[in-house]
């Protein structure tokens, strides 16, 4: 009922205690197209889905090289990601250089926290408009996924999808969880594309073109994957029909699924509040 | 319209008005900074004496600060633990050395209180330091130091040197000041005969230079700091040791 009084600049408190500039920043991820981020035991895979503004121009960039070892998917407002990407770029050269050390991923995420921690608590300005997926591998940490939020929280992930219709894909992510920890560089992948077309209405379909995917392990330096490759992945998906039979097939009669279910709805209602 | 013309407006914004000077853009007359270019080290420490054997490093060094030519300072220790993997050892100006070690110490306490598993290592810091001592070079504004860094990375040991110039390099053996004519050669011969050392046997050889390099170094003292990082012990820095003197020989020198 208050909440236009009160949400002006990113230093007022309403009176239920939020900040609500923080909390509109965090919606215009939800602007964004879906991304989609797991990892295993030996790997991390980071995708996107790629929009493109209209038929003339091409599909925009949803997943980012950030060092050898780091990759970072985007969803939201593409300018401030760029700004982030930047700052997370020579943060990873600074410690090369300095230090002959590749930047441990903890570190370089709590680093962009505290840069976006400030933008929640100035006058004039706002908080950065994009999630993003940051993926890496570390030597002693193994791999790693964090989730960084508009509202300069980060969260440790086994896997996550941000991003609009992301719910679908996060409920496909829950279900096939405990698959990820052993699962092959290859087989990651296509969860991760699974998760990714959840994301996307009825219609339409994964293409070599809206569909980008980064992948980082201790042998593998961190590379977007090929469009040669990413055909050859594609082919492989479970036709749609056929997955859904299977999801029709799960929901009938067990009650771990409603639980699931109830969960997801109670999910849903805090993203919307 | 205007009572004097002191008080003119410039011709233009930020341009020149009638009666005043005008500073031309771009150009400063006063120096911005009014400190020494270069200088001359005051209180200093000699020789650091450092062997790389199989299993660790050994780094020696003794306590005496010289005021010029005079004893002044007889316990001054220079060789500090950094972390449990590494140690470093320091000659030449003691209160540059000072103010390195507590911006060292201080980098170890914020990677304390971050708490997050990740420690420094030795290339680590022997890489930052040589960053640090190029840029000061490169500002005419040295620290007068001959930094050794040794430990133990990724299971293989480790040592390394930089000095004022940002010069670095690693090696096995490592001495600076009089050291490096003194004591290198001395190491040299002792690892070609013997290239597998044996921790005790590292120590000996040290101990040995120490003692050397207090017959022949004018600016040396017979009380000495030592430290070893094994990779089964940690890092230990062991001092003050007495050289072990033996001046029967005396008699027979000119």
């Amino acid at each position: 009922m208050f909440r236009n009084q009160y949400d002006s600049d990113a230093i007022t408190w309403s009176p239920q205690g939020r900040l609500h500039q923080v909390e509109y920043a965090m919606e215009a991820v939800k602007q964004g197209s879906c991304a989609v981020g797991l990892k295993s035991s030996t790997h991390v895979v980071l995708l996107g889905l790629k929009r493109s503004a209209h038929e003339l121009s091409t599909h925009q960039k949803k997943v980012l090289y950030i060092d050898d070892h780091i990759g970072c998917a985007i969803a939201g407002l593409t300018s401030d990601a760029r700004m982030l990407s930047k700052f997370m770029r020579t943060e990873c050269l600074h410690s090369k250089f300095a230090f002959e050390t590749p930047m441990p991923i903890q570190r370089l995420v709590a680093k962009l926290g505290d840069k976006a921690q400030v933008t929640t608590q100035q006058y004039g300005g706002r908080p950065y408009g994009v999630g993003l997926l940051i993926g890496g591998f570390d030597k002693i940490a193994g791999p790693k996924l964090y989730q960084f939020c508009p509202s300069a929280n980060f969260f440790d992930c086994q896997a996550m999808a941000i991003g609009s219709r992301s719910q679908s894909s996060r409920t496909y992510l829950e279900r096939n969880l405990s698959k990820f920890l052993n699962a092959k560089r290859d087989e990651l992948i296509i969860y991760g594309l699974h998760a990714l077309r959840d994301s996307l209405p009825n219609n339409y379909e994964l293409t070599v073109h809206n569909t980008s995917v980064l992948v980082v392990s201790a042998n593998e330096v961190c590379k977007l994957i090929e469009e040669e490759e990413i055909a050859k992945l594609l082919s492989q998906l479970e036709s749609r029909s056929k997955r859904e039979e299977t999801i029709e097939g799960e929901e009938v009669g067990t009650k771990k699924d409603s639980e699931q279910e109830q969960h997801e709805r109670d999910l849903s209602m805090q993203l919307d509040e | 319209m205007f009572n004097s013309v002191m008080n003119a407006p410039p011709f233009w914004h930020n341009g020149p008005a009638p009666g005043a000077f005008y500073n031309f853009p771009g150009a400063s007359t006063t120096p911005q900074d009014f400190r020494q270019h270069s200088q001359a080290p005051v209180t200093t420490a000699t020789s650091i004496v450092a062997l790389q054997y199989k299993t660790g490093v050994v780094i020696a060094g003794d306590m005496l600060g010289s005021y010029g030519s005079l004893a002044r300072y007889r316990n001054c220790p220079r060789i500090l633990k950094v972390n449990d993997n590494i140690i470093l050892g320091a000659g030449g100006d003691y209160a540059d050395f000072q103010y390195v070690k507590d911006i060292i110490e201080q980098k170890i306490i914020d990677e304390d209180c971050l708490d997050d598993g990740f420690k420094l290592k030795p290339k680590s810091l022997y890489c930052w330091l040589t960053r640090i001592m190029y840029n000061r070079r490169s500002k005419f504004d040295p620290f007068w130091n001959n930094f050794v860094v040794g430990g133990i990375q990724d299971g293989e040991p480790f040592l390394g040197t930089v000095d004022k110039l940002g010069t670095a390099y690693a090696d096995k053996i490592i001495c600076t000041g009089y050291g490096a004519y003194i004591a290198v050669p001395l190491l040299r011969d002792a690892v070609e005969k013997n290239p597998n050392l044996t921790k005790v046997e590292a120590r000996q050889l040290v101990e040995k230079c120490m003692e050397v390099l207090y017959y022949r170094d004018a600016r040396s003292f017979p009380k000495y700091q030592i430290a070893t990082i094994d990779e089964t012990e940690g890092a230990v820095v062991e001092g003050p040791i007495d050289v072990n003197q033996n001046w029967n020989l005396a008699h027979m020198i000119q």
